[in-house]
């Protein structure tokens, strides 16, 4: 097993790219030995596919991998996919889901500080209702609370804003910075929308962080420098921070640096593949391969997503944090295919 | 019905039927071939190239000679046609079958708009102008999915060509027809390719590239989705060297032509992944790039037909002899494509089995040539009437 205590040590942003690829290359190593001795699957998978080979995030959705005894699960979380779409369910031990906690405030406290912000949270605690099975949204939500302090819902059951809540909040935390939380899409619909329809502007100074994906604001054709651009007209809050996750790998996420570079920390890395026989490209949008150190009790540790990206660089941000940063375009384009069966039945 | 578009003829179709490939009939696709050769781009779509060549006076008048008597034979009225949405001019063969058979025919055609759709019915409309009894005889239609107006048709229809796989063919079967009505049902089904490795050996590079081509046309062209498309590629007279220089070839053919959707190569990938996890028979995966994934199995266990990849994702086996085929064909089996075989001796083997699949033996090549007897049906023949 890896030594987490050591790495939990390490600068989140400061390892450059050579001595970052060695500790990655033999961390990922020790991970995959891990999950190959005791997730039958994930060994099997291996033998095939070959042993340093991602796995497709789709998988968590047809299969349960778990790398530990069922009795060592505590907390099962789903990705929160729209209705009649599988879902993943990704399977945590106490250890992970500690470790998770963990790096997300390693990484988040980067880019908010170390101190507790008062913290307004985007989204209606009706979210958090169905305790038993933890959906990427309650999940993140409850992560990223450990980060904040005088918790504060601003929307109500209805998913509506609650003004009487947000001005008091305002009112408490007058000349604070403060840390607003949520989904893009919440954000944006059920917030900002609806601020603006209701021609009410808040004056509010401190950081907005969000993630969760970008489909349904595509839709809209709103991109992050509109989203950006309405949140400091809307909210008053200058510094909006986007980040890329996913349920697969909770807490080692990847934030957005005040260049809107995304950034890989000492927890993860990824690599950009291209489609055409997934070989890493360092110059064009190809598929992203993500690395992750914390995941044992399940094997998602390297994992093939269905989004595209980009390399921005690595080690050179102007921000000055080390290691590789990134564009993310979203999901890969359906495929369009030929045939004479109208609908394409997996088995 | 006021969501239906019609394309080419009106509401008012006419119901009554003309005799089995009378002149009037064969004369019509003749010119509807001459028309589409004309056609300046047709170099541009082969399937409508194929089109045009299939209805050529020679091959039609092949295929009258072929059938036999027609002297007391009509349509059976009115031919409803469900065309699948994902192959072009899928629509116009099945079409051109119960016309040939005497039918009058409402088409509906695919959801999604391809050029060769519009183009076969802009030359079609012309064509149609000097043959008014086939002109009033004929409906192509487009309306959004909506089962009322599939109704409405069905229980007009005389005949119904139902394409589309098994979904939709169950979906339509349960709407309500005429008593008589007659219906050919175009389900899934499963194909696999049978190549004698030392045919490949004895193959010159000309033929070897060509045999590629051939190959590359009844695979990776339909995104090997096509229900003809071989999934399954069994080696007889097996060799390293034979696979080797088999695939090889695929693959410059495959690499020059194939557009890989990136959304693809992550599906093959996922499905080696899946294949891994539940495929006892799985020896292993090779793979060239994302372009050509070949799965090797040891054994022949059921059920094969689940066995499907898409966009070049292929399982192999070395076959010791065909009766270990016979132990696993079932009715889901179509098209059986071979290279360096006896045809008859593989239809023969069809039958000494009493097999409930495999409809047709062709060439590496022909599996997406589709015809009058198709999908074991020979359709004219059954979308006409006897008169005893």
């Amino acid at each position: 097993m890896l030594d987490y205590q050591k790495i939990f040590e390490l600068p989140v942003f400061g390892m450059k790219r050579d001595e970052k690829d060695a500790f990655f290359r033999s961390a990922l190593s020790e991970l995959t030995d891990h999950h190959r001795d005791n997730c039958e699957a994930y060994r099997r998978i291996t033998d095939v596919a070959g042993r340093d080979s991602p796995l497709p995030v789709r998988l968590f959705k047809e299969y349960e991998l778990l790398s530990v005894p069922r009795e060592a699960v505590i907390k099962t979380m789903t990705s929160s996919g729209t209705t009649g779409q599988a879902v993943s369910r990704i399977f945590l031990d106490r250890d992970t889901s500690a470790r998770q906690s963990k790096a997300l405030s390693k990484i988040v406290s980067q880019f908010i500080g170390k101190t507790r912000l008062p913290m307004l949270i985007v989204d209606s605690p009706a979210v958090l209702k169905d305790r038993n099975m933890f959906s990427a949204r309650g999940a993140g939500i409850l992560g990223f609370s450990m980060l904040g302090r005088d918790l504060t819902w601003a929307l109500d059951e209805n998913m509506e804003p609650d003004m009487t809540i947000i001005d008091n909040f305002s009112k408490k935390h007058e000349g604070e910075n403060v840390l607003l939380f949520g989904f893009t899409f919440m954000i944006w619909q059920h917030f900002i929308q609806a601020l603006v329809s209701r021609e009410e502007t808040l004056a509010f100074e401190g950081i907005l962080v969000h993630g969760g994906g970008w489909k349904k604001m595509a839709d809209q054709s709103v991109d992050n420098e509109r989203f950006k651009q309405t949140v400091r007209d809307v909210t008053g809050i200058g510094r909006v921070c986007n980040y890329y996750g996913m349920v697969e790998q909770t807490g080692s996420i990847f934030m957005e640096c005040e260049q809107g570079h995304l950034h890989a920390s000492v927890f993860s890395d990824i690599r950009i593949l291209d489609g055409q026989n997934f070989a890493p490209v360092e110059q064009k949008r190809g598929l992203i391969e993500c690395a992750s150190l914390l995941p044992t009790s399940y094997p998602g540790h390297r994992l093939l997503t269905e989004d595209e990206g980009e390399l921005l660089g690595v080690d050179d941000c102007p921000c000055g944090r080390a290691g590789k940063y990134f564009r993310v375009y979203g999901r890969v384009k359906g495929a369009e295919i030929r045939g004479c069966s109208d609908t394409y039945e997996r088995r | 019905m006021s969501d239906v578009e019609y394309v080419i003829g009106s509401e008012n179709i006419s119901n009554i039927p003309m005799q089995t490939y009378s002149d009037d009939i064969c004369r019509f696709v003749e010119a509807l071939s001459e028309k589409l050769t004309k056609f300046g781009d047709v170099r541009r779509y082969p399937d409508v190239a194929a089109l045009a060549f299939w209805c050529r006076k020679g091959n039609i008048g092949r295929l009258k000679a072929d059938f036999g008597s027609t002297e007391f034979r009509l349509g059976r009225g009115l031919c409803f046609h469900v065309a699948p949405s994902n192959i072009p001019v899928n629509f116009a063969f099945s079409w051109l079958f119960a016309l040939l058979a005497g039918n009058a025919s409402v088409v509906r055609l695919p959801g999604k708009e391809y050029p060769q759709i519009e183009i076969i019915c802009n030359i079609l409309r012309g064509a149609l102008r000097d043959f008014p009894e086939i002109e009033e005889r004929t409906a192509f239609v487009r309306y959004p999915a909506q089962n009322e107006i599939t109704a409405k048709f069905c229980e007009i229809a005389d005949a119904r060509m139902i394409w589309g796989g098994d979904g939709t063919v169950t979906e339509i079967r349960g709407l309500r027809t005429k008593p008589r009505c007659v219906d050919l049902t175009f389900a899934d089904r499963y194909s696999l390719c049978v190549i004698n490795g030392k045919a490949i050996l004895d193959t010159d590079e000309n033929g070897l590239s060509r045999l590629a081509e051939h190959f590359f046309n009844d695979t990776w062209l339909m995104d090997q989705n096509a229900c003809s498309s071989p999934q399954l590629i069994l080696w007889i007279n097996d060799s390293e060297e034979a696979r080797g220089r088999f695939w090889d070839a695929a693959l410059v053919c495959a690499s020059e032509r194939y557009e890989l959707q990136t959304a693809v190569a992550v599906e093959k990938y996922a499905r080696m992944c899946e294949d891994a996890l539940e495929l006892e028979t799985l020896v292993g995966v090779r793979r060239d790039g994302n372009l050509l994934y070949r799965a090797e199995l040891k054994a022949l266990r059921g059920p094969i037909e689940n066995l499907r990849g898409r966009g070049g994702y292929f399982y192999e086996y070395r076959l010791k002899n065909l009766d270990e085929l016979a132990a696993v064909v079932t009715d889901k089996y179509q098209t059986l494509t071979q290279f360096g075989m006896n045809e008859d001796e593989l239809r023969g083997f069809v039958l000494q089995n009493r097999l409930r699949g495999i409809d047709r033996v062709v060439p590496v090549g022909r599996a997406m040539d589709i015809d009058v007897v198709w999908d074991g049906f020979d359709i004219v023949r059954m979308l006409s009437r006897v008169i005893a």
